[in-house]
């Protein structure tokens, strides 16, 4: 069977590519497109790692066809870096050190970038359940909670 | 591996017609959060997936004359981002929200937390409670199923061969109405019901119960209304001899089995205890809502 030609954006760019159904967005973006910011983690919606938007909403990539994804727009971790600077979430991980082995952190930083757009001032709670989706196994959360919290009141001020 | 034959309806009729004619194994797609896994695990190996992504009205919700339709393969999110749904239907949000993470909650869809049938669906004890119907689309046309018609044994539901849900309608609410919904799991979130209550009240003008729908998850091969824990309510102040009756009324309709994530006793001391606890909660939220 042919495959199917999708036609997307991603981080703002229009791409085009060649998918078989079974493949997920996730597989499309690393192994199709060569965007490997995004990670694989279980590959079955527990871990985030994988965590992208569609059309503006949190998801896994591992839980979407890239069939899909025709038509939308979708957002990875490559297009969070502003211009040649990083945008102030990753400035807070590096700065609180949150992060150690490096393979949840795309898929917090897309998704706590997620939860400052539709809560811009989240108590430390709400930072925890939004980004219970996220399994970290290096840093007990403590410091991504305090980088989170840190780049929100930053970009609050800013 | 030869590949998957994809398509996108644009209505439900056409959907059901892909289905219902499908020779090999034929699938609906919605938020894709149970299937995808259940493809990548070599459970399902469909012919035919058939995305219902783009059909209008199972991607929607709409209100008429106090009666909500949601459309059965809208997000969780999307539903939990509705002010109004919220405000009328908060036991039903208490459930929704509590289906997975806020990513799985961006795909994953009520329609398909009822229709995949899994015993411990949190959304179902709480819709059932609600007097939620699912509309069905299928060869021979639409029926109305009440939700707690649909499931009928671990992953199997009573739709046929070629029918879909479409949507979920819920009943005008009267003035005086509150619902809760409560589980019970090992810790907060992410996890899987080892009990689930849902109950829905309706108060008179004297803050006597007139109405009321209890439903049960996790506690039998599928999730149950409860009669005889709602009438342990109706013509009662839901006061602690009420509660004390319909939490024995609860434990008591339980036929739950052991498994690693409760044994049958605890899920029938359990199923009580959280009865009392979702009527007291549906209670003070009847009072506010008058």
């Amino acid at each position: 069977m042919a495959k199917h030609h999708v036609t997307t954006t991603i981080n703002g760019n229009p791409v085009e590519y060649l998918c078989e159904t079974r493949q997920t967005l996730l597989e499309v973006l690393r192994d199709e497109l060569d965007m490997t910011g995004t990670k694989e983690g279980c590959g079955t919606g527990d871990c985030g790692a994988c965590s992208v938007t569609l059309d503006g909403r949190l998801v896994c990539s591992c839980l979407v066809l890239g069939v899909e994804a025709a038509g939308k727009a979708v957002g990875t971790i490559e297009g969070m870096a502003e211009g040649g600077g990083l945008h102030v979430l990753q400035r807070k991980f590096l700065e609180h050190a949150a992060l150690q082995c490096g393979i949840c952190t795309p898929g917090f930083l897309v998704a706590a970038r997620s939860l400052l757009e539709a809560n811009p001032d989240p108590s430390e709670e709400e930072v925890r359940y939004w980004l219970a989706g996220n399994l970290c196994r290096c840093t007990g959360y403590q410091k991504i909670i305090e980088a989170v919290l840190d780049a929100a009141r930053e970009m609050r001020e800013a | 591996m030869s590949d998957i034959r994809f398509e996108t309806p644009a209505t439900a009729e056409a959907a059901v017609a892909l289905l219902a004619g499908a020779t090999g194994t034929a699938k609906l797609l919605a938020g894709g959060t149970d299937l995808l896994i259940q493809m990548r695990g070599g459970m399902v190996e469909p012919a035919l997936l058939v995305s219902v992504k783009n059909i209008a009205e199972m991607n929607m919700i709409a209100t008429h004359a106090g009666e909500f339709r949601i459309g059965a393969s809208m997000s969780c999110m999307a539903l939990i981002e509705n002010a109004d749904f919220v405000a009328a239907w908060p036991g039903v949000i208490d459930a929704v929200k509590l289906i997975g993470s806020v990513q799985v909650k961006g795909r994953a869809s009520v329609g398909g937390n009822v229709c995949n049938a899994s015993p411990a669906a949190d959304s179902v004890p709480a819709l059932i409670a609600a007097g939620a119907r699912a509309v069905i689309a299928g060869p021979d046309g639409r029926r109305e199923l009440a939700v707690e018609q649909l499931g009928i044994g671990p992953g199997r539901n009573a739709l046929a061969r070629g029918e879909i849900v479409t949507s979920f309608i819920l009943p005008r609410r009267p003035a005086r109405s509150g619902d809760a919904y409560l589980r019970f799991t090992p810790r907060t979130e992410m996890d899987i019901a080892v009990v689930g209550v849902g109950v829905n009240i309706t108060l008179d003008e004297r803050g006597v119960c007139c109405a009321a729908r209890v439903g049960l998850g996790a506690v039998a091969e599928r999730a149950l209304l409860v009669p005889e824990a709602a009438a342990a309510l109706v013509g009662t102040a839901v006061d602690d001899a009420a509660l004390a009756r319909l939490a024995g009324a609860a434990s008591a309709a339980c036929r739950p089995i052991d498994d690693k994530r409760g044994t049958k006793a605890f899920r029938i001391k359990v199923a009580g205890v959280l009865a009392r606890r979702a009527a007291e909660i549906a209670k003070q939220r009847a009072l506010e809502a008058s």
